[in-house]
């Protein structure tokens, strides 16, 4: 189970939500966590709590000015990937906005193809080498520095394995610097941390 | 400039060419002076196997030269062994302890935890890199001695070996880069330059030390293994 993608569905009809839900089950890569069938205030305080690897969304479920604005909503709420539904009364210039799309018709091997092609393309934010370290690196550096595994951190911190293990590649990426145990030096140096503190 | 070393060399043209050869001629066993004498003189001196003593100094010289199925055949395993433990002797002996008492002094200036914390990465990167050598000098090249004489081990093969030959470069690249950009101001730029200049010394003779055994010594004991049988 923890190697599934988790995902979660943001689809107003509860035939393509059980259908598709039922489509990523069976591929053994992704798990749906949870369906909601509108973006309310509720859906989006749960989405923060779960920070899924993959949102779908049907973009009908936002009123017809804000779907532009959808995949900035939810920027807002989780690190996830977003990834609009095709379907009639979706325009081509909305899909773009978003991290992938999949069509209503496609095939299931197809669906989760792309599915895929989305995950390993968009990492949260690949960087280059070198710039300074954002606030959530810096969060994420110190309880490396400290000791914890990928999974307390993601515990901690609300987040998916998946988003601290990119977070990681970032920081190694900025600093050049790869071990535990250099980061902990650099943490150090960079007073994020005291000795005290290990 | 050739590309590779031949045996009609003199050995202090080859050392002109590049001057950390002296570290590989010192550990085969041949002193700085023969170095007026070809290459396969020199060899035949201090009864060195020339294929061996010619594929070591090709390999750590330039890192685009490919050793052919042949050489690694041919290699005397003896000498590829002498080799590596001359190596590790040079990294436990002098390398690393003259790497640490410049960096003591390069952190003199620095406050307490810094340098402790510098420090400690040093000599934790310094213990990990003693037992990754002590394990080959303990295990392996007991192994290879054994398979030599005919007595092959029932519990060990080289697929282990390197199965379990872990990268020593991860942090010695970090300590470089930790050096090279973050360390406080107040350190010495000169110092800071020399220890510079010795990590990446070091480096890359790891590198070449590392290539050696997984290219050169695992292929030569795999044919051992498989030949016996």
């Amino acid at each position: 189970m923890e190697n599934r993608k988790s995902v979660a569905l943001i689809v107003p009809s509860d035939i393509v939500a059980r259908g598709l839900g039922s489509i990523l089950e069976e591929s053994g890569e992704f798990h749906v966590e949870e369906v909601f069938h509108d973006f309310s205030k509720a859906a989006e305080s749960r989405l923060r709590g779960m920070d899924p690897d993959m949102v779908v969304i049907d973009p009908v479920v936002l009123d017809f000015k804000s779907r532009r604005e959808g995949r900035n909503m939810l920027l807002d709420v989780c690190d996830s990937i977003v990834i609009a539904l095709d379907g009639p009364g979706v325009t081509e210039d909305v899909l773009k906005l978003y991290d992938g799309s999949v069509s209503l018709y496609d095939r299931p091997s197809d669906l989760t193809r792309k599915l895929h092609g989305a995950l390993d393309a968009k990492q949260p934010e690949v960087v280059s080498d070198g710039g300074e370290l954002s606030a959530r690196e810096k969060e994420i550096l110190v309880c490396v520095a400290k000791g914890m595994l990928n999974k307390e951190i993601a515990d901690k911190l609300n987040l998916s394995i998946y988003t601290v293990i990119t977070h990681r590649k970032n920081i190694t990426r900025k600093t050049g610097i790869k071990t535990v145990a250099g980061l902990t030096v650099y943490a150090l140096l960079n007073n994020l941390i005291d000795m005290n503190s290990l | 400039m050739k590309d590779i070393f031949t045996p009609d060399m003199r050995l202090s043209d080859m050392i002109d060419m590049n001057y950390s050869l002296m570290q590989v001629i010192s550990r085969m066993g041949i002193g700085l002076g023969l170095a007026g004498m070809t290459a396969g003189e020199a060899c035949r001196h201090c009864g060195l196997d020339e294929r061996t003593f010619m594929l070591i100094c090709n390999v750590y010289s330039f890192p685009e030269y490919v050793p052919s199925q042949a050489d690694i055949s041919a290699a005397n395993i003896p000498d590829i062994v002498r080799y590596l433990r001359g190596s590790h002797a040079y990294y436990t002996g002098k390398a690393l302890s003259n790497l640490e008492s410049s960096f003591n002094s390069l952190l003199e200036p620095c406050d307490v935890g810094r340098k402790t914390a510098i420090t400690k990465f040093f000599v934790d990167y310094k213990s990990e890199l003693v037992k990754h050598f002590a394990r080959e000098e303990d295990e392996v090249f007991p192994y290879i001695e054994a398979l030599q004489n005919g007595n092959k081990p029932e519990d060990y093969s080289i697929d282990q070996f390197e199965e379990h030959h872990e990268s020593v470069d991860e942090k010695l690249e970090d300590m470089k880069n930790i050096v090279m950009k973050y360390l406080p101001e107040e350190c010495d730029p000169e110092m800071r330059m020399w220890v510079l200049v010795s990590i990446y010394s070091l480096r890359d003779d790891l590198r070449r030390h590392t290539y050696v055994e997984d290219n050169i010594l695992v292929p030569a004991v795999r044919n051992l293994e498989n030949n016996g049988e």
